[in-house]
């Protein structure tokens, strides 16, 4: 985003609510409010500090307006924009202008989703398209298994190679232990998953499950004094293509190409400077498009380039380090959990998936069905 | 900008129920458009003109869902001869013959009961076939 300054904000704290499969009858609300008091436990900052709400969630039409009233924060500053799973990476954006513009001191960002006890349908439900609807495709799914058609017919992109994403993803997840999965993955469990929306299997597609977090944003100065080293915003970006598939101007080039510039320019980064990446797996393609868009790799070249272990664990590419929404957590937007992991990379609090001297990390959200493109550069004190 | 007599998606179904494929064009910007719209992407132009097109086009990409009950089914973009993409699915083929590549050409199908037709392809046969 231009008209703001590289590092003028940072993330201050960070947490996830509960995840996975959260005690019953919790709401969204719920979710995001226990995230909002653990992160700002993490920041040694309280609720009475608040004065700007960032939020969505899809099963909360007006999340913002509820999230006001549960936290009884009438005065508070809010934007409940919602682009999908990477609205919070829009949120992040929005809170760097609107703290710099003094709209806000401390800023929240907040996430709730209880998909998987409500089932992905109630959490989400599909606005009817009459051009779309009458063919039923079972999106988002077959609307990325298009994209994915694309990309193997364009570039050669094997099966193999789309499955060793979801592999990659779950050995990472193996040395998080607030991840979903528990149990290894191989490529061959992958392909002989049961079929989804070809070419994916069930091991080619996020998990569904319960989850929320919180992060929370202030002024440079205010960071310095509180509790943990802070996170700087370094650089946004932001790119809608379209909405429905459909209308996705080129299927196998994703609107990272131009958020991830606006990003790279705005923070005075380059691919070859980010130590750790967090990017939107909802799909095992997902990861493939992003390393190309992003400038990790040529356009095409991201099957190739994923093989070998370069992104699992001790690879050259720490990517999705907390094992991704295709094996950690993932409540139908997921955009929340890339800020909060590239965070603790940042802090160096990642234990046993902890990439030693990690300083600079590069988080890219995902909404809809590769329609909104959102990239944030946040960087370790040594970089502002 | 005077009252629309009929909307975009209510003149696209009285297209179909003759038969027809309709689409859009904007003159100023020399570009088919779809789906129907009251204004031009982009331009913002309001020229937009309805035409018929010729129900010929191109699959651009394919999926074969595997729904948890039922047979699985064909969901593709078609790239249609005027220059507009759609979703739809091809018919009287096996799903997982559909490939990028393949020619087709429209259809109406007529779902049972009281609801809108919708266009979906079939096959165009290939000299040697």
């Amino acid at each position: 985003m231009s008209g703001v300054t590289r590092g003028s904000v940072a993330i201050v704290g960070a947490a996830e609510s509960d995840l996975g499969a959260v005690a019953a009858l919790m709401s969204p609300m719920d979710l995001m409010a226990q995230g909002i008091y653990r992160a700002l436990e993490d920041a040694g900052l309280t609720l009475k500090d608040v004065d700007g709400l960032f939020c969505a969630t899809t099963q909360a039409r007006t999340s913002a307006m509820s999230l006001v009233e549960y936290l009884g924060l009438p005065n508070a500053y809010t934007d409940s924009t919602i682009v999908g799973g990477s609205s919070f990476e829009v949120h992040v954006a929005h809170a760097h202008a609107a703290l710099e513009a003094g709209l806000c001191s401390v800023a929240v960002v907040a996430y709730g989703s209880t998909q998987r006890t409500v089932g992905r349908r109630a959490a989400s439900a599909r606005e009817y398209n009459p051009y779309e609807t009458p063919y039923q495709p079972f999106l988002p799914a077959s609307a990325y298994a298009m994209a994915a058609n694309r990309h193997m017919h364009e570039y050669g992109t094997t099966r193999a190679q789309l499955a060793e994403v979801a592999v990659a993803a779950r050995e990472w997840a193996l040395l998080n232990p607030v991840a979903w999965e528990k149990k290894p993955l191989t490529i061959a469990d992958v392909l002989n998953a049961r079929p989804i929306s070809e070419p994916f299997t069930v091991r080619d597609i996020c998990l569904v499950t319960d989850g929320g977090g919180a992060i929370v944003l202030t002024r440079a100065d205010r960071a310095r004094s509180l509790k943990h080293t802070p996170v700087y915003v370094l650089g946004s970006g932001q790119s809608i293509t379209h909405a429905s598939i459909t209308s996705m101007p080129v299927l196998t080039h994703t609107g990272a190409i131009e958020s991830g510039r606006q990003a790279y320019a705005a923070a005075g980064v380059k691919p070859a400077d980010v130590s750790v990446l967090a990017l939107y797996d909802a799909f095992t393609l997902n990861t493939i498009l992003f390393l190309e868009d992003l400038g990790f790799c040529k356009k095409g070249e991201g099957g190739p380039f994923v093989e070998g272990g370069r992104i699992r664990p001790g690879g050259a590419l720490a990517v999705n380090t907390n094992g991704g929404g295709l094996s950690y957590c993932h409540p139908g937007m997921y955009g929340l959990f890339l800020l909060i992991e590239a965070v603790r990379q940042l802090r160096g609090e990642c234990g046993q998936r902890q990439i030693a001297g990690a300083d600079i990390a590069l988080v890219h959200g995902n909404g809809g069905v590769l329609s909104a493109q959102a990239t944030t550069i946040l960087g370790a004190p040594a970089t502002v | 900008m005077s009252k629309s007599e009929a909307s975009p998606l209510a003149t696209y179904l009285a297209h179909l129920k003759k038969g027809e494929l309709g689409y859009q064009f904007s003159p100023s910007s020399n570009a088919a458009v779809f789906y129907p719209r009251v204004i031009a992407p982009g331009t913002g132009a309001a020229d937009l003109q309805w035409r018929v097109s010729k129900g010929l086009g191109t699959v651009h990409a394919t999926t074969v869902v595997h729904p948890r009950e039922g047979a699985p089914y064909n969901v593709c973009l078609v790239d249609v001869d005027e220059g507009f993409r759609m979703m739809s699915r091809i018919e009287e083929i096996v799903p997982a013959d559909v490939t990028i590549g393949l020619r087709v050409k429209f259809r109406v199908h007529q779902p049972p009961g009281d609801e809108d037709p919708y266009p979906v392809f079939t096959p165009v046969a290939q000299a040697g076939q």
